[in-house]
């Protein structure tokens, strides 16, 4: 069948079969940044954000995004380069496969919610599993993320 | 220091960041054909007939391997130099499965759907064989799991395959039936650690193409590409030079792409279909078919004398090596040789052990490589022997621990593998490491426990560790330097960057040798045809083995551009000196800017490539120590563990790049906390691994984390790049007996089986009757 | 999942048909990948305005396509119940998976780990079905299953207190064990699940004593009741035995924070 994404900002057609999920038609469109860390939605790498809310593409049907707005971390290079700076600051990107799916979801949170706490952040991120860096460094980067752009 | 001992962001973390294509899958070519592998079903068992042909005649399918049309040639898939210490006991594919998850046969195909339908058109009988699946009923099992008369050792490590052995070792100095009799003290106990998986977020990936000279190049989520390429030509039976290896960005290692997992099979079908081919793991196969740790159990008994000095330490080790050997031997011998010297004023130190064959997931290397293991048993017992004897733990320690300047005979007696190397401990801080942790984690107001409420009690719990720099006479690393136009550097180095950032601190070494800034030299890793040889990304050997590499090629070429400098202006090589970018007569009477000089070198005068190479290969290697205190907070009706704090200190000489430092330090404990207290293993009667998900598998989430403190000693060791040691897996060793300790300090209950659960606690409460 | 065909219905009834002819009604997908189910017609009521959530003086009414996010922010539920809905909500995994879960998947599938059941049957919840019409939670979670179409979730403005707790291994993990009690026009109505079994009232334990009788000896009494009544199990997350010890005390607490 055939759908219509709006992938950061960019209308594309695409032809999929019905229960194919929004991962992997991503990376029939050439996205790069979204990776699969585990296809059961546990580990939040494969977070992209629809309609500006973070979702597990692996486990949305293409489908349901028929006729929305998705959005990688390629659709918005200024944020990203404004978190992703205080994170390489701190040396918090490791590996970096995490980190595309991080970014995402850490800058839906900084729209969405007001002077959060630091639980409150906590628990924003809590689905965006790290194992290199111990969370401590993407902390030290989200906090004064959050502050500077207050 | 300029360029060193600074928190220079990744060179590629900005790249990294906007997800820009730079791992193994984003790199295969769009026309791969995608490889799927058919797995075993059964714990062990013998192939009796395998019939592929509705498989092959699948449309979209273009090869299928079993173990009837692939080479037959035994090697061993672990990483870790050459002969290796691990036994050849692995086929591409065998007639026997040794676990559930092993490899039957292999499809390639057009795309994913044609190959998921091939694996069921492979009609499969099996001869189900009795499986070994309790690694304490292995060794003389009436099942053999290996009687393949092809297996061998490299050379000799105790390998008796016929009874389930895969290594045997042992050691002693001193009597110690003697001293432990006279030792007023004595201490005892068994310990089990569990076969923790690595979780890498990057699933084992790998992809094979044959380029224009019709050579293979395989391109792998690996941490030793050298090795790699070694084993794929054994296991092949096809020349070396005929291979290149390259390794691109990998997201996560620790020790779990530290041996090779696809990569045999995308080669056989490259070769033979003449098109690319991937293989991408599943996390499921992650679980079940990559690698995990090693399981323990680990027997100590502690002796001291009236005044609390130790006098003995024994320890006994029976080591779970799953289907195949990797690391086998190794990681076992590492339980006791990064943990013993600890306590180096022992008259009489026994160690010694058993690693078996089980139908299991094959267990290989993960950071701490059995130091974390055996630490847990040692620091826990040290624990009990300090409480037998009436004195604080960390004074104990203190007591007895290994000094700046001081030696153990087991550095002698123990390397890897094979005979260790005598040092001396140039540096080392544990005495200002737990001097700053005490204070740091308050030791002296929470210990041992504090009573909130009725239902909820505190403890405070520590313990010490060391780990090293590379393997001694063994790891070998080299790095070549190129000078190009412009006055700007190629740092080739085939250190193997798993996402440490070690492309960025070699670059900062380099660097600071020559005198310029670290954006002047441009690092390229880890590709067996254009940078020189690396043992690869373990043993923590990247800061100071490569990290020398990188020094003595950085200073040969310093020599280089004065030599060429002082031809420029007809002066004495001896008479110029090369002062950041540019280089001046010492009389400072004329000088040449290095791009002027770059730039002529390649263009206009007696032009030359300047070029340096220099191989570095450790006489020792000198550990990095820590210090590491947890506090627990225990809800005595629920059994919950909330670890509220995890205060580390830590000794790694000069660190290279704090903030890269910190990261490693933080990143092990985390993956140590989660051994300590999240990540349990759990099977089925039949073998099978239950834990095979995120979903059933807990690592450690942020909120499992409250705090965590670390500080680096101030420290130097000569020996190394700058002052610098190794940092990659220290931070890992300390949580288990930490917070074993902390708990016990809590609540009066000692657990010695990891990890170690809410529900743990509150039924051992509950028998205490509380 | 492998989906053969996907279909938006325009209508309630159109959808009914197409179930009736054994069609699938989509929940939210989080657990899409989690078995090799293979699905003729998969049906998605997402342009049906299910996703509620709305109240008057009476009720609140959760449509099934409400995400568990919709709950877990939304004003009405966190200033009703004590807000013990939008916490047990939040509680639930990361917020991606709660920006596509529904709390209709969750009730329909009666799930045995569900959070949300345990605390909609302390709430004496109601539910409406296409076919068989509105029922109360409990009558739905007892009958047989039979194909029908969730469309929304009823709660009476009658609690006055409330309460929820869960035991989790690490916080994105399914519960353990999760409880919930509230006073419902008066009268104490307290609900266990993750048992591993689905969410069940403790009846015996419920008529224990009115909630006038209050002290923390009755507290812990009334758990010791539940955890006696109830039927526990052993899984891969945790024993029989723990799970009843975890009931004595979790049942206590939450007795506490309701009757104080």
């Amino acid at each position: 069948m055939r759908i219509t994404l709006t992938i950061n900002n960019l209308k594309r057609d695409v032809e999929i079969a019905p229960g194919e999920v929004l991962y992997d038609v991503l990376k029939k469109c050439g996205i790069s940044s979204v990776k699969k860390g585990c296809g059961t939605a546990n580990c939040g790498v494969c977070t992209v954000l629809l309609n500006g809310r973070p979702i597990p593409s692996c486990s949305y049907l293409a489908v349901r995004a028929d006729g929305h707005c998705i959005t990688t971390i390629e659709g918005v290079e200024e944020e990203a380069d404004n978190i992703g700076s205080l994170m390489n600051e701190e040396g918090a990107v490791q590996c970096g496969f995490c980190t595309p799916g991080f970014l995402l979801t850490a800058i839906a949170m900084k729209r969405e919610l007001n002077n959060p706490t630091e639980e409150e952040i906590k628990s924003y991120l809590l689905g965006n599993l790290c194992r290199c860096s111990g969370y401590e460094g993407q902390m030290r980067a989200v906090k004064r993320y959050m502050e500077v752009s207050q | 220091m300029k360029e060193v001992n600074k928190s220079i962001p990744k060179k590629e973390g900005m790249g990294l960041s906007f997800g820009r294509p730079a791992y193994t899958d984003d790199l295969a070519p769009q026309n791969s054909l995608i490889v799927k592998v058919l797995r075993s079903p059964y714990a062990f068992a013998r192939i009796k007939s395998i019939d592929t042909e509705l498989a092959e005649k699948l449309t979209g399918v273009k090869c299928v391997l079993t173990y009837k049309n692939v080479p037959r040639n035994i090697v061993t898939r672990a990483g870790q130099g050459y002969p290796e210490p691990s036994p050849h006991d692995k086929f591409i594919l065998d007639e026997y499965v040794r676990y559930i998850g092993d490899e039957v046969a292999a499809v390639a195909a057009e795309d994913e759907a044609a190959a998921e339908e091939a694996l069921k058109l492979i009609h499969v009988e099996y001869e189900v064989l009795q499986p070994v699946l309790d690694f304490e009923e292995a060794v003389d099992h009436p099942s053999v799991i290996h009687p393949e008369k092809e297996a061998h050792e490299m050379f000799p490590i105790g390998y008796q395959p016929a009874r389930n052995i895969a290594a045997e070792y042992n050691m002693s100095f001193g009597d110690m039936e003697e001293t432990i009799k006279g030792c007023k003290y004595v201490t005892s106990e068994i310990y089990y650690t569990q076969a923790q998986n690595h979780t890498a977020m990057e699933t084992h990936s790998c992809f094979s193409y044959i380029d224009l000279h019709g050579r293979l190049t395989i391109v792998s989520s690996t941490q030793t590409p050298f090795h790699v390429r070694r084993i794929v030509a054994e296991a092949l039976g096809i020349s070396i030079d005929s291979i290149r290896v390259i390794k691109p960005r990998i997201g996560g290692g620790y020790g779990g792409k530290q041996a090779l997992h696809g990569e045999f099979i995308t080669s056989l079908v490259a070769l033979r279909t003449g098109r690319p081919a991937k293989l991408i793991y599943s996390r499921e196969d992650v679980f079940e078919a990559s690698y995990c740790r090693h399981a323990m159990k680990i027997q100590v008994t502690l002796g001291a004398d009236e005044a609390g000095n130790i006098k003995a330490i024994d320890m006994n080790i029976l080591s779970n090596t799953g289907a195949y050997g990797e690391h086998a031997l190794t990681v076992f011998m590492v339980a006791g040789s990064k943990t013993l010297p600890i306590y180096n004023k022992a008259e009489a130190v026994r160690f010694g052990g058993t690693v078996v064959y089980t139908n299991l997931t094959p267990a290989g290397a993960f950071r701490g490589y059995g130091a974390i293991q055996g630490n847990f048993a040692l620091e826990s017992t040290v624990d009990m022997l300090a409480e037998k004897i009436g004195m604080d733990p960390m004074e104990f320690r203190t007591k007895n621990m290994i000094r700046e300047g001081e030696s153990s005979p087991v550095f002698r007696i123990m390397g890897e593998g094979t005979e260790g190397v005598d040092m001396v401990m140039d540096s080392c801080k544990l005495d200002y490491c737990m001097r700053r942790g005490l204070e740091l984690s308050n030791w002296h107001d929470k210990y041992p426990r504090m009573q909130l409420e009725a239902n909820k009690v505190r403890g405070i719990g520590g313990a010490i560790a060391m780990q090293g720099s590379g393997i001694p006479a063994i790891d070998m690393a080299a790095a070549a330097i190129k000078l190009n136009d412009g006055g700007f550097f190629n740092l080739m180095i085939g250190a193997t960057d798993i996402g440490t950032g070690s492309d960025t601190i070699l670059a900062q070494i380099a660097a600071e040798e020559l005198g310029v800034s670290t954006d002047k030299v441009v690092p390229y890793s880890s590709d067996t045809d254009l940078t020189p040889f690396d043992c690869g990304a373990y043993a923590s050997s990247t800061t100071y083995v490569s990290g020398n590499a990188v020094r003595k090629a950085a200073r040969k070429m310093r020599a280089l551009i004065e030599e060429a400098a002082a031809e420029k202006l007809g002066l004495d090589a001896k008479a110029v000196v090369m002062d950041g970018e540019l280089i001046r007569a010492k009389d400072c009477s004329c000088f040449i800017t290095l791009a002027d000089l770059s730039t002529k070198l390649y263009y206009s005068h007696r032009q030359n490539q300047l070029l340096s190479c220099e191989s570095f290969s450790g006489e020792v290697s000198p550990p990095p120590f820590m210090a590491g205190f947890a506090e627990v907070e225990i809800d005595t009706e629920t059994g919950n563990i909330d670890l509220l704090d995890y205060t580390a200190v830590v000794d790694c000489g000069v660190t290279i790049n704090p903030n890269l430092a910190l990261i490693q330090v933080e990143g092990g404990l985390v993956q140590g906390i989660g051994m300590a207290l999240y990540e349990e293993v759990k099977h089925a009667e039949n073998g099978k691994l239950l834990t095979n998900d995120f979903l059933k598998y807990h690592i450690p989430t942020r909120k499992e984390i409250n705090k965590l403190t670390v500080e680096f000693a101030e420290s130097y060791e000569p020996t190394g790049p700058h002052g610098a040691k190794s940092v990659g897996e220290i931070g890992i060793d300390t949580p288990p007996a930490a917070i074993a300790n902390a708990i016990y300090n809590a609540i009066g209950v000692r657990f010695t089986k990891l990890p170690i659960t809410p529900e743990d606690v509150l039924l051992a409460l509950r028998k205490k009757g509380r | 999942m492998k989906i053969k065909e996907y279909v938006k219905p325009v209508s309630i009834e159109a959808a009914n048909e197409l179930c009736s002819k054994g069609a699938v009604v989509l929940g939210g997908g989080a657990f899409l990948n989690l078995g090799d189910k293979a699905i003729e017609t998969a049906i998605d009521l997402c342009d049906l305005e299910m996703d509620f959530v709305v109240e008057d003086e009476k009720q609140v009414e959760i449509g099934a396509m409400a995400t568990l996010r919709d709950i877990e922010k939304s004003a009405i539920l966190q200033k009703n119940f004590c807000g013990i809905l939008s916490k047990a909500a939040a509680s639930i995994m990361g917020v991606q998976v709660r920006n596509i879960a529904t709390i209709g998947g969750s009730v329909y599938g009666k799930y045995g780990f569900s959070d949300l059941l345990t605390v909609l049957l302390a709430l004496d919840a109601e539910i409406e079905l296409f076919n068989a019409g509105r029922m109360n939670l409990q009558s739905f979670l007892d009958r047989e299953p039979e194909k029908d179409i969730l469309l929304k979730i009823i709660l009476k403005k009658n609690v006055s207190r409330a309460s929820f707790t869960c035991m989790r291994k690490t916080e994105t993990d399914f519960s353990v064990l999760n409880t919930a009690m509230a006073i419902v026009e008066g009268q104490l109505r307290l609900a266990v699940g993750a048992r591993p079994g689905k969410a069940r009232l403790a009846k015996g334990a419920m008529g224990y004593f009115s909630p006038a009788d209050y002290s923390t000896k009755a507290a812990a009494a009334l758990a010791l009741l539940a955890a006696e009544e109830l039927h526990f199990g052993s899984d891969i997350r945790a024993s029989e035995e723990y799970r009843k010890e975890l009931c004595k005390t979790m049942v206590k607490r939450c007795a506490m924070e309701v009757l104080a």
